[in-house]
């Protein structure tokens, strides 16, 4: 991978890692993970002028507890989110998400914040970090804000980040209540894969063991993940029993808009990816179960 | 055919299974792959490919490419101009276009410069004038009347009139008549079967590096399954004598027959020619989809008939294959292959060869075979679930055996597969119970097996450790398998010898490491070599004894006399002879070369269970075993390997693996995310059975077992699949759309 003029900086601290990015003049990218990035490059479909490395600031390697939830720095990779047991026993679905990313050699590398950036309608983990109504927090030249993550892909490649903006880390919120989530994804293999569609459902349950809150997203169907609205109203108030389940995975068929391509027609899209929202929304629900289990 | 070769004895070091010779080496970097040779002030070289399927190429202007500051040389088609006829022609053609683009990657133009950036960037400056032409890229479609003509001036006499252009060849063969045949049967099935274009998918990409002096010499080292083959090709090419070209084969990080031929070394050639310097080329992954030669796809028409009890009676087809915009013979092994399991008194095949605007097809494991056997494996199932009988006993009926005339026209000798086929019959895997959604599948499989020219050479060192000197590059295991038969020859263990694989000029022709021969021929070449060397041993004791060289034998790695009539002298050990041999008449060696019959044809046989994904079409292979007869396995690791590689890549053919090409005629999925090789998560164990019917053709009884394993997983799976569901695919691959698609039509 040679390259005539690219550059490529790390700095130390986020203010001066936005200010590379605004102040270039030319095609500039940040480098977290680089799995995708860095196949990006080889495949000579960019080629970059400036990387700007953002590893070594401090915080982005790093899971905090924060507010009651969990903050996950920009560029901590999947393996790590792996082995994080506070993680794991709040949001299991977010963390099966990120670690359905690429393989084991990738899951070294690979963020769940580069994940999100690349902008991929297929993207593993961000019909999870949907469900679980996860937001991030950005730097740019005009200083740090948040947003919800739903608000930052607008399309295949693209997304909302301004010149010069980096999302520095995801922010999961506090479980109020019992809850849990899951996500699935289908593949015709079992890894290494693109998803031909994926759906993440986190579901709270009250104590009598209905359904309190839910938040149901599908990917892969749509140029963006889709969060369905009408699902999650399905899911409230029922005690996510077989029916109710099924009638999830109709709702949710009917809300894709899936294209035909060299992954799977639309049709396929359409039918499975209902199924992987009834089977998600069950994993949630035992999950949910079993924690009010512990509790009693 | 040398049917006298094999001789019964008992074994010392076949039939072990010592430690890899290459293996420290490749798991610690230190093997040198294609990519990995360097000279001092190489340059690099990039290709220009084509955007279009198929178009006239008007005129290509280099002047600004040639112009840029570092770039060396620009070629095109105009320099490799007035080539040849034949196969050959077709290589280069293939390697650098002509006067037409005829597939979406051929290569039109190529440059080499001082980096890589400043390669790239002369690429663009390079201006093509294109005239599109319209382009056909399935069978059907370029079979039809009036289809976009791919690549005229192919179509031999064997092709009646009244086919399209593209329509290159016709093969027929067959015995018996067939009206009668199928009027005897009580059940006839006739169906159409298709299967997708796959590639070898080999890890490392193509790569070479080429030195042309000016005196007209030259040096090229590649990876490639037969650089003998390689040299024969490019010297032609580049019209010089095959001995001014010397090729070394690197290490080669796989092949599977894609690296039977060349693509990107005349390139390298020519342009390490113009520019003076030494031009390494190495292909991208891309490049490897869209420019180099995956297999054949097919369509395939099969009609069967069956008894009641189980008997066919009569089975035909016609075979369609496409290999490309450039003719070959895949479809013709297919036409063989298809019924050769089977002893019939009524059958015929035929097969056509399809010009399409794809790549240039190449060798893959068993070429031909699979789709064939596929197809006729899957209607000899449905025949069986019709009739309500078992398809293993309905195999074993029919079976073809020592004695069989062979759907192809020879008559079999000592063959395995009725023991394949009873092994598997007694196997637990065959009675183990299956769950909901679970089906088994089975199918039979064959290839020929090829032996071919070889020669080898075997050095008795100074201290008695040995070394083989030999040329086919290794891609199976053969060096340590060579080793061993020499080890085994000369009664010394296997750490005193080494294998190498030399360069060109070093050994008489090799051909290629293909069908299956190596470990054969090379094999039965290496022990005649021992051989010599043995007779040479004992020739030297005979000196240091002072004998009569007929009073001396060799056993143990040791001379000894020959009987008390010899006279009474403790056994000389080979280094002890090895030593002495400077005062016995110099060093000592054996050589030998041959162009080996008597190969051996090899049957296999699978058992497949699968579990399918009612809701979503997925399919799970949950248990697999291969019963094979390999003659004699020499080492038994790597035989397994070969059959258990060879089924792993045919479950991928089954489940996933095609190319894919869009309305535009352009490769959609050029790459391992969207072309799905199966993972190792994807699979089980492969449980693997080894049968030794000696083959007489071999001193140790040896057939190849490299291709036969890639035939039956394409119906086993099928087979399997088509229980688990209820309702027979007959496509391939078996894509999770496809599978849900019919379960959902019933």
């Amino acid at each position: 991978m040679e390259s005539g003029n690219m550059r490529y900086l790390a700095p130390k601290t986020v203010t001066e890692a936005a200010q590379l990015l605004a102040d270039s003049d030319g095609i500039a990218r940040v480098l977290a993970g680089g799995t995708d990035l860095l196949v990006q490059m080889k495949a000579e479909t960019i080629a970059p002028d400036l990387l700007v490395d953002i590893k070594h600031i401090p915080g982005m390697r790093e899971i905090t507890a924060e507010a009651g939830g969990w903050r996950i720095g920009a560029a901590v990779p999947g393996a790590h989110i792996s082995e994080h047991a506070g993680l794991k026993a709040d949001w299991p679905g977010v963390v099966e998400a990120a670690a359905l990313i690429g393989s084991t050699q990738v899951q070294g590398r690979a963020s769940i914040v580069g994940n999100l950036c690349n902008a991929s309608p297929a993207a593993d983990s961000v019909p999870a970090l949907v469900a679980a109504d996860a937001r991030v927090q950005i730097t740019g030249p005009k200083g740090t804000r948040d947003c919800a993550v739903i608000e930052i892909p607008v399309g295949p490649g693209k997304t909302t980040l301004q010149r010069g903006e980096i999302v520095t880390a995801v922010l999961l919120p506090a479980r109020t209540g019992i809850g849990a989530d899951a996500c699935l994804r289908f593949i015709p293999r079992t890894e290494m894969d693109i998803a031909v569609c994926s759906a993440a459902v986190n579901v709270t349950l009250d104590e009598s063991g209905r359904c309190s809150a839910a938040r149901v997203a599908l990917g892969a169907v749509a140029p963006v993940v889709l969060l369905v609205e009408e699902a999650a109203d399905i899911l409230v108030g029922s005690r996510l029993d077989r029916a109710t389940l099924e009638r999830l995975q109709s709702v949710c068929s009917k809300a894709a808009r899936p294209i035909d391509d060299k992954r799977g027609t639309a049709e396929f899209r359409r039918e499975v990816v209902g199924v992987m929202a009834r089977r998600a929304a069950r994993l949630a629900a035992e999950r949910a179960t079993a924690k009010a289990g512990e509790k009693a | 055919m040398a049917l006298d070769e094999y001789e019964k004895r008992d074994f010392q070091v076949i039939g072990s299974r010592p430690v890899r010779p290459d293996g420290i080496d490749k798991v610690t970097g230190r093997a040198l792959y294609g990519a990995d040779a360097v000279l001092p002030g190489m340059l690099v070289g990039k290709v220009l490919r084509s955007p279009h399927p198929h178009a006239r190429i008007r005129s290509i202007d280099t002047r600004a490419a040639a112009a840029l500051n570092g770039v060396r040389a620009v070629v095109t088609g105009a320099d490799f101009g007035e080539i040849r006829k034949g196969e050959t022609r077709n290589v280069a053609e293939n390697a650098m276009a002509f006067d037409h683009a005829l597939y979406d990657g051929h290569a039109v133009a190529a440059v080499a410069a001082t980096s890589e950036a400043v390669a790239r960037e002369a690429l663009k400056l390079i201006e093509v004038d294109y005239e599109v032409l319209p382009h056909v890229t399935e069978i059907a479609a370029a079979m039809a009347p009036g289809a976009p003509v791919v690549h005229a001036g192919f179509v031999e006499d064997s092709v009646p009139d009244g086919f399209s252009e593209n329509v290159t060849a016709r093969h027929e063969f067959g015995h018996g008549d067939l009206e009668a045949g199928f009027a005897r049967a009580d059940k006839v099935i006739a169906r159409t079967l298709k299967t997708a274009a796959t590639h070898q998918g080999y890890i490392e990409p193509n790569a070479c590096l080429a030195s042309m002096g000016p005196d007209g010499r030259g040096d090229l080292w590649c990876c490639t399954q037969g650089h003998y083959f390689v040299r024969q090709l490019c010297a032609e090419i580049m019209g010089i004598e095959e001995s001014r070209l010397r090729v070394t084969a690197s290490e080669i990080g796989g092949g599977f027959g894609g690296k039977t031929t060349v693509f990107v070394e005349p390139v390298a050639l020519m342009l390490s020619k113009k520019a003076g310097a030494p031009v390494k080329l190495v292909m991208s992954r891309n490049e490897v989809f869209r420019a180099s030669g995956p297999t054949v796809s097919s369509e395939i028409d099969v009609k069967i008939g069956m008894t009641r009890d189980g008997r066919i009676t009569a089975a035909e087809a016609e075979l369609r294959y496409q290999g490309g915009a450039f003719p070959n013979i895949t479809v013709m092994f297919g036409a063989m292959a298809a019924f050769a399991a089977y002893d019939l008194g009524a059958v015929r095949t035929v097969g056509y060869n399809v010009l399409t605007n794809r790549p240039k097809q190449a060798a893959y494991r068993a070429p031909g075979a699979p789709m064939a056997i596929y197809a006729v494996e899957s209607v000899v199932n449905e025949l069986c679930e019709e009739l309500g009988l078992d398809p293993l006993e309905v195999r074993l009926k029919n079976a073809a055996r020592k004695g069989t005339k062979s759907s192809y026209g020879p008559t079999f000798n000592d063959i395995g597969l009725v023991a394949t086929l009873e092994a598997a019959q007694a196997h637990p895997h065959y009675r183990a119970p299956l769950g909901p959604n679970q089906g088994r599948g089975l199918s039979c499989g064959f290839w020929f097996n090829f032996g071919g020219n070889t020669s080898v050479s075997l050095s008795v060192d100074m201290d008695g450790s040995v070394s083989v000197t030999e040329g086919n590059p290794d891609i199976g295991g053969s060096r340590a398998s060579i080793a061993m038969m020499a080890a085994e020859e000369l009664g010394i263990p296997f750490e005193r010898v080494r294998a190498i694989v030399a360069d060109t000029a070093s050994l008489g022709h090799n051909d290629v490491t293909d069908g299956s021969r190596v470990t054969f021929a090379v094999g039965l070449a290496t022990i005649k070599a021992a051989r010599a060397a043995k007779k040479e041993l004992c020739k030297r004791a005979a000196m240091m004894w002072g004998i009569d060289e007929e009073a001396v034998t060799w056993e143990n790695g040791c001379a000894k006399p020959s009987g008390p009539n010899a006279g009474s002298f403790e056994p000389l050990p080979i280094e002890k002879i090895a030593r002495k041999s400077p005062r016995t008449g110099g060093p000592i060696a054996g050589h030998h070369e041959v162009n080996a019959e008597g190969a051996g044809v090899s049957f296999g046989v699978h058992l497949c269970d699968v579990e399918v994904d009612p809701e979503t079409g997925h399919t799970k292979i949950l248990r697999y075993t291969i019963f094979q007869d390999a003659g004699k396995a020499i080492h038994p690791d790597y035989v397994e390997g070969q059959m258990q590689g060879g089924a792993v890549q045919g479950i991928g053919w089954a489940l996933n693996e095609e190319y894919i090409y869009g309305k535009d005629g352009r490769l959609q999925n050029p790459g391992f995310l969207d072309y799905r090789i199966p993972v190792a998560s994807d699979l089980p164990d492969i449980d693997t059975v080894i049968l030794e019917i000696p083959n007489p053709g071999h001193p140790y009884g040896v057939r190849g077992v490299g291709e036969t394993g890639i035939v039956p997983p394409l119906a086993a799976v099928s087979n399997a699949v088509s229980h688990a569901i209820g309702t027979r695919l007959y496509e391939l691959p078996m894509s999770p759309p496809k599978i849900l698609k019919a379960i959902r039509e019933g």
